[in-house]
């Protein structure tokens, strides 16, 4: 196994590991997706919740975050599909192209999964922003950055929410980790033929060759990232060295 | 007891707070006294297949038809079922683990984080399906696969607590005078550590609800005939364009009971842990 041979199936006697790295290539496809999608709301959103503390805006950022962390992906995609079939006739559609084979096609299938992946993992991004950035806000050297004469935007972004991304990072680099494995149950309700489809099938059909070599290969995966999130702390804050 | 009052008055006063326990009441009465709330049994063919919300049928009925409105009662009582006994079990081996951990340190301490470590490479999900792939499906396997998911995460919470009460001065002034180490750990840590681990214990019942009606959606979890709010979830999918009410209650039921557990997590962070409010 450490020679990267994991052995055969014991259904199909393929061997496993260019199976569990094509499924890879769908699962990280999704879960960047998600990680994108999750990025673009939950950021821009708990710094302003930070920034308007206990106005409006708070208050719905504080319930859509909330809603976001209660949500489970399973049933937001019965829902969601549930709406979009019923109210606008729209149907994802089943089965999956590669990107390089039809990058449009490829990103109509993917949408909707990592849009519902994306909205489950950013509630807590959302509220971890919020909650940093607000700590950082309280500290003196905003003072000072502010009374230099910088503009509100430079202090918040530039100053603010660099040093407050240390552990909005480590939650991100977390959750990518455990979404590399726990897409699991969105991929079975859109087909995807992604790793953990693979897993899953592995469990239900007692292959435990294919169980091992993914639950290891998972595994790898997210001690890699939380390795790749601990390398990315020097790179943003100069303080941290690893010398 | 009267700390708990205490608490529970301070919960009271916040508006989420007393929303979350009405809401919570309300599901645990609902799963207490399912048999008299329901019509019918959860797993009676009672009516036409299909059929929309009614008079009748308050939630109308399932593909078997089945009452969608009893086979949700008595789902409540599976969720909460699953969902107190596996944090009990997380919860307890956890509490055990991080308190030898965080007390004794030293080898003991890296034995055992190491295996919490390990427990937590994985994403909860899969490790809670691997579990009961080797324990079998139904209900009480699943309690415990969800229960040994849950143990990392209490036992670092416990041992976190221990290492910063261990140095505090009247633990070392018990020490100083001879109590032993279990009544020292009983006595005078675990109050330290009462605050994190409640809160930790709300959230906990949260995602095991939430992991149980993850596996019984996959097939895994509780098995057909019995309820469950996944499984009724998952043979919903075939039949949403004729009988859309199959989905939307079961996933409604789902959506509010986890909200209003993290909801009380939350109102109870803030009253017992105030630093930690987000």
């Amino acid at each position: 196994m450490l020679r990267g041979d994991f052995g055969e199936s014991i259904r199909t006697s393929a061997p496993i590991l260019p199976e569990i790295l094509s499924r890879f290539k769908v699962t990280a496809e999704l879960t960047i997706l998600a990680a994108i999608i999750s990025w673009i709301i939950a950021i821009p959103l708990g710094v302003l919740a930070a920034v308007k503390r206990n106005s409006w805006v708070d208050r719905f950022v504080r319930v859509f975050a909330l809603l976001g962390v209660s949500v489970p992906g399973f049933a937001l995609s019965i829902l969601l599909i549930l709406v979009l079939s019923l109210c606008f006739h729209y149907f994802s559609p089943l089965g999956y192209v590669g990107f390089f084979e039809d990058p449009i096609r490829n990103l109509e299938i993917m949408i909707l999964p990592a849009f519902i992946l994306g909205i489950s993992i950013s509630g807590s991004v959302m509220r971890m922003t919020r909650s940093s950035v607000l700590e950082v806000l309280r500290q003196d050297f905003i003072k000072t950055v502010r009374a230099k004469g910088a503009s509100e935007r430079v202090a918040i972004f530039k100053h603010a929410l660099r040093n407050a991304l240390i552990p909005i990072i480590t939650l991100i680099g977390m959750q990518i980790g455990s979404l590399l494995g726990g897409a699991v149950i969105v991929e079975q309700i859109f087909s995807l033929p992604g790793l953990g489809q693979m897993t899953l099938t592995g469990i239900n059909q007692r292959d435990y060759p294919v169980v091992q070599g993914c639950v290891l290969f998972i595994a790898f995966i997210y001690v890699l990232v939380n390795l790749l999130t601990d390398l990315l702390y020097a790179y943003i804050d100069p303080r941290i060295s690893y010398d | 007891m009267r700390k708990l009052l205490q608490t529970l008055r301070e919960l009271w006063r916040d508006p989420m707070g007393k929303i979350s326990i009405i809401g919570i009441l309300l599901i645990i009465l609902m799963a207490i006294f399912a048999p008299q709330l329901s019509h019918y049994g959860p797993e009676k063919m009672v009516g036409i297949p299909k059929s929309a919300p009614n008079a009748q049928f308050w939630f109308g009925t399932d593909n078997y038809g089945r009452d969608i409105f009893s086979r949700i009662i008595y789902g409540a009582r599976v969720s909460l079922q699953v969902g107190i006994i596996a944090v009990g079990i997380g919860a307890t081996a956890g509490y055990i683990l991080g308190l030898i951990a965080g007390y004794f340190e030293g080898w003991v301490d890296r034995v055992i984080m190491c295996i919490m470590d390990i427990l937590f490479a994985f994403p909860s999900i899969l490790l809670a399906i691997l579990i009961s792939t080797v324990l079998g499906r139904g209900l009480v396997p699943t309690m415990v696969a969800i229960g040994i998911v849950n143990i990392p995460v209490f036992a670092r919470t416990v041992r976190a607590s221990v290492i910063s009460a261990k140095s505090l001065e009247y633990v070392e002034n018990a020490r100083s005078v001879g109590v032993k180490t279990w009544p020292i750990l009983i006595r005078h840590i675990s109050p330290n550590v009462v605050a994190p681990f409640t809160v930790q214990a709300t959230l906990a019942l949260s995602s095991a609800i939430l992991t149980e009606a993850s596996m019984s959606f996959l097939g895994l979890g509780i098995q057909p005939p019995d309820p469950s709010w996944g499984s009724m979830l998952s043979e919903s999918r075939a039949f949403m364009e004729q009988a859309p009410w199959m989905a939307i209650f079961p996933a409604l039921f789902i959506i509010v009971t986890i909200l209003l557990f993290n909801i009380l997590g939350d109102s109870l962070r803030d009253v017992l842990d105030p630093k930690l409010k987000l």
